[in-house]
């Protein structure tokens, strides 16, 4: 009797396994190890073996001992692998600027002469226990909270307290609050024209209908960078929109529509109405054809019957709607990269660059930790308001 | 009608090429409840509609109280309308929607909170003033639709076959309430339906459409005893048509001959000639089986099926070509099918319809 539906069970495992084959392999895997690398920092502790252990009695305040100088030597002279010591000068000059010079040299001096080397002779920084706070905080632990802090514009002092970070280090947290007020203010744009456009295409029905839902479903079938490009030209100075507003006379020069906020919004909000449109659409077309007139009957003027009964029960389409572009709108980063200017770029294009320009990509995994949590919390938000909601209903 | 408080004068509704409702004159007394009846598409509805203001007649006048009210908008006619699928407002608690008529017409909220309260005591529904309709059954949800059409003391009620959606047992019980509710505040109801015994059990008067046009319009009794065409007599109940030939007219009785040979007996209405063909049409259950009636029409008839009712029996009979349905209590020795019966009939029982 188990057997068929054991069967069954494999045959549909099967059926769903290159699904989830893709999934592990895109989607799954990829978005571990960004955040792994959000939070990894092996490299010191790979390549300064004995110094961690050296420095794990140290107190951090007090000049450096003779052992860990002994020990950091020894590690140095380990280091055969140019690859691992060029991510280690890396890494400890992200803490502190001015490891690499220090770094080239002390490897230098170590592999010239065989015995102890006086680093302090060597150069006076190695005297100095803010380089050796450095190396003890990256070499005694291969993970790390320091590019989640530094995508909050936040960091450890020496005392591994944390603290702001100087007002003109990072810019993290201005882009990520840019980024969320360009979000909200498409999502809101997208309501004003959405929410009239649904509520024509559901009053009427047959070809108009048709015709104005196509109008919303076209530009969804075409490509984003097509339609972005297309903003594009459409935008320019001598673009269609500017050489029609000055040949009507409407204003003398060409107005600035493209490297700026304006633009941004104007491309991400045509971009994003599909998403917005259909949802009230599906809403509004599945309230009772009757309650209109019933509002009407009972002595509400149209404008209040509009108020007391059409629009709460639209609420809810307005609502999933708004989620679904602003949710859309904040990963945003083909369309503000080719139409904004240099104060309209989002978090993403800061990933990019950490991710493709910089090759930090811890930076990047951690902004785009930081990213995926404000958005798991608003969506959290959405949906314990809307059961509520529906609670009560 | 001396005084009447609703007044349709020659009003005609066509959308398009299709005239739905055409040169309807119709008279409507304060306190009266009048049914709507027909098929559907006979325009019923779309008159209730003109009477409540979302559609526009094409031509014609509408009154009320005196006043003409074809071209004022829905929300100032101060009609009450009780939809087909309730229309209650889903996002708003069943106090919310009893109250909204009264929030719209800005009444204290005092005041509309003890209104509210009264009205859905009215109608039983006192403890559920903080559901949502869709916790409601079906009844109840029609029920709040009934005190909020209410609430507002409107005028006229219009009602817009508020029972179809109910189950036969809940729409009587429906049927007796909104009569209740009709005598003890005096409403003036108009009622769409098309439920020709709803129609006979509720209504003061019952119009009776066909095709945008009045059939007949009366009191129930007298639609059902005297039909005055052949699509009446169809419609409301169930009756035997029966064609024939006048022969003579003596004192008051016709002489009509069926096609099959038969003569019965008819009381003669006015306008019966001789040899003019005739459309009678005779109730089942005045029909008497196994008795001659001395006064009466007696024919013999086979039978070919008997179908069990519970308080009645139906019986299928034909006589020379012409079949008859019979309706006639269980007190009835067993009858089986092909036996030959005597079915009797009075002459008052015939009654001419017009074809």
């Amino acid at each position: 009797m188990n057997a068929p539906r054991l069967s069954k069970q494999v045959i549909s495992l099967v059926l769903v396994a290159p699904l989830l084959l893709f999934l592990v392999v895109f989607f799954a895997f990829p978005l571990v190890t960004m955040m792994k690398s959000a939070v990894s920092d092996p490299v010191a502790a790979r390549a300064l073996p004995a110094t961690a252990r050296a420095v794990a009695g140290w107190d951090r305040v007090s000049p450096p001992t003779e052992a860990m100088k002994t020990a950091f030597v020894a590690d140095i002279r380990q280091i055969n692998d140019d690859q691992l010591f060029g991510d280690l000068v890396r890494r400890l000059n992200s803490a502190k600027s001015g490891f690499r010079t220090l770094m080239t040299k002390t490897r230098a001096a170590a592999s010239n002469a065989a015995g102890t080397i006086d680093l302090i002779a060597l150069d006076k920084r190695w005297a100095d226990p803010s380089y050796w706070q450095a190396v003890s905080v990256a070499a005694s632990s291969s993970i790390t909270d320091r590019n989640l802090l530094a995508a909050v514009d936040l960091q450890r002092d020496a005392s591994g307290a944390i603290t702001a970070l100087a007002a003109d280090a990072s810019a993290n947290k201005t882009i990520m609050l840019r980024t969320f007020v360009m979000a909200l203010t498409v999502t809101v744009a997208c309501v004003l024209i959405g929410l009239p456009f649904a509520m024509i295409a559901a009053s009427l029905d047959g070809w108009k209908r048709q015709l104005l839902l196509g109008a919303v479903l076209l530009p969804l079938w075409t490509s984003l960078l097509v339609r972005t490009a297309a903003w594009f030209i459409l935008l320019q100075d001598t673009g269609l929109i500017n050489s029609a507003l000055m040949q009507l006379g409407l204003t003398s020069g060409p107005v600035p529509l493209i490297f700026n906020r304006t633009g941004v919004i104007i491309a991400m909000t045509h971009v994003l109405l599909p998403f917005m449109v259909l949802p009230i659409f599906s809403v509004l077309i599945g309230i009772p054809k009757n309650l209109m007139p019933a509002a009407a009957s009972l002595g509400a003027h149209p404008v209040r019957a509009f108020w007391a009964v059409l629009l709460p029960l639209s609420l809810r389409g307005v609502v999933s709607g708004s989620l679904l572009v602003f949710m859309s709108a904040l990963g945003y980063y083909i369309t503000p990269a080719l139409i904004g200017g240099a104060k309209d770029q989002m978090i993403s294009s800061v990933i990019a660059y950490y991710a493709t320009g910089a090759a930090n990509w811890g930076m990047a995994g951690a902004l785009g930790l930081v990213l995926l949590s404000a958005t798991l919390i608003l969506y959290a938000v959405y949906l314990r308001l809307s059961s509520e909601r529906e609670a009560r209903a | 009608m001396s005084n009447p408080f609703i007044r349709l004068e020659e009003v005609s509704k066509s959308f398009g090429l299709l005239t739905v409702v055409e040169g309807l004159n119709l008279e409507i007394g304060k306190g009266e409840f009048i049914s709507l009846l027909g098929p559907s598409g006979s325009g019923k509805t779309t008159i209730l509609m003109m009477l409540a203001g979302f559609e526009n007649p094409t031509s014609g006048a509408i009154w009320a109280g005196g006043k003409r009210i074809d071209s004022l908008p829905p929300h100032r006619r101060n009609m009450g309308v009780v939809f087909q699928n309730y229309a209650l407002f889903p996002h708003m608690t069943v106090s919310e929607n009893v109250a909204f008529p009264l929030k719209m017409r800005g009444l204290p909220r005092a005041l509309i909170k003890e209104r509210v309260e009264k009205a859905l005591d009215m109608v039983q529904l006192g403890s559920l003033a903080e559901r949502r309709p869709s916790q409601l059954s079906g009844g109840q949800q029609q029920r709040v639709a009934l005190a909020r059409a209410l609430i507002f003391e409107p005028e006229v009620v219009l009602m817009d076959e508020p029972l179809g959606a109910l189950d036969k047992q809940l729409r009587e019980q429906m049927q007796l309430d909104i009569r209740d509710l009709h005598r003890r505040l005096e409403l003036t109801i108009v009622f769409v339906t098309h439920d020709q015994s709803e129609a006979l059990t509720m209504s003061d008067r019952i119009a009776i459409f066909n095709r945008g046009k009045i059939e007949q319009i009366g009191k129930p009794s007298d639609i059902y005893d005297h039909p005055s065409t052949q699509f009446v007599a169809e419609f409301i109940g169930e009756t035997n048509l029966v064609r024939g030939c006048v022969q003579t007219i003596e004192g008051g009785t016709a002489r009509v001959q069926l096609p099959g040979g038969q003569v019965v007996f008819v009381a003669a209405a006015t306008d019966l000639r001789p040899n003019g063909s005739v459309c009678l049409s005779i109730r089942p259950e005045r029909i008497k089986v196994g008795r001659r009636e001395a006064a009466g029409n007696n024919i013999t008839a086979a039978i070919f099926d008997v179908v069990y009712h519970g308080d009645h029996l139906r019986l299928l009979a034909r006589s020379d070509g012409q079949g008859l349905v019979v309706k006639t209590d269980r007190s009835q020795p067993t009858l089986s099918i092909g036996e030959e019966v005597q079915l009797s009939f009075l002459p008052s029982d015939c009654w001419v319809v017009r074809p």
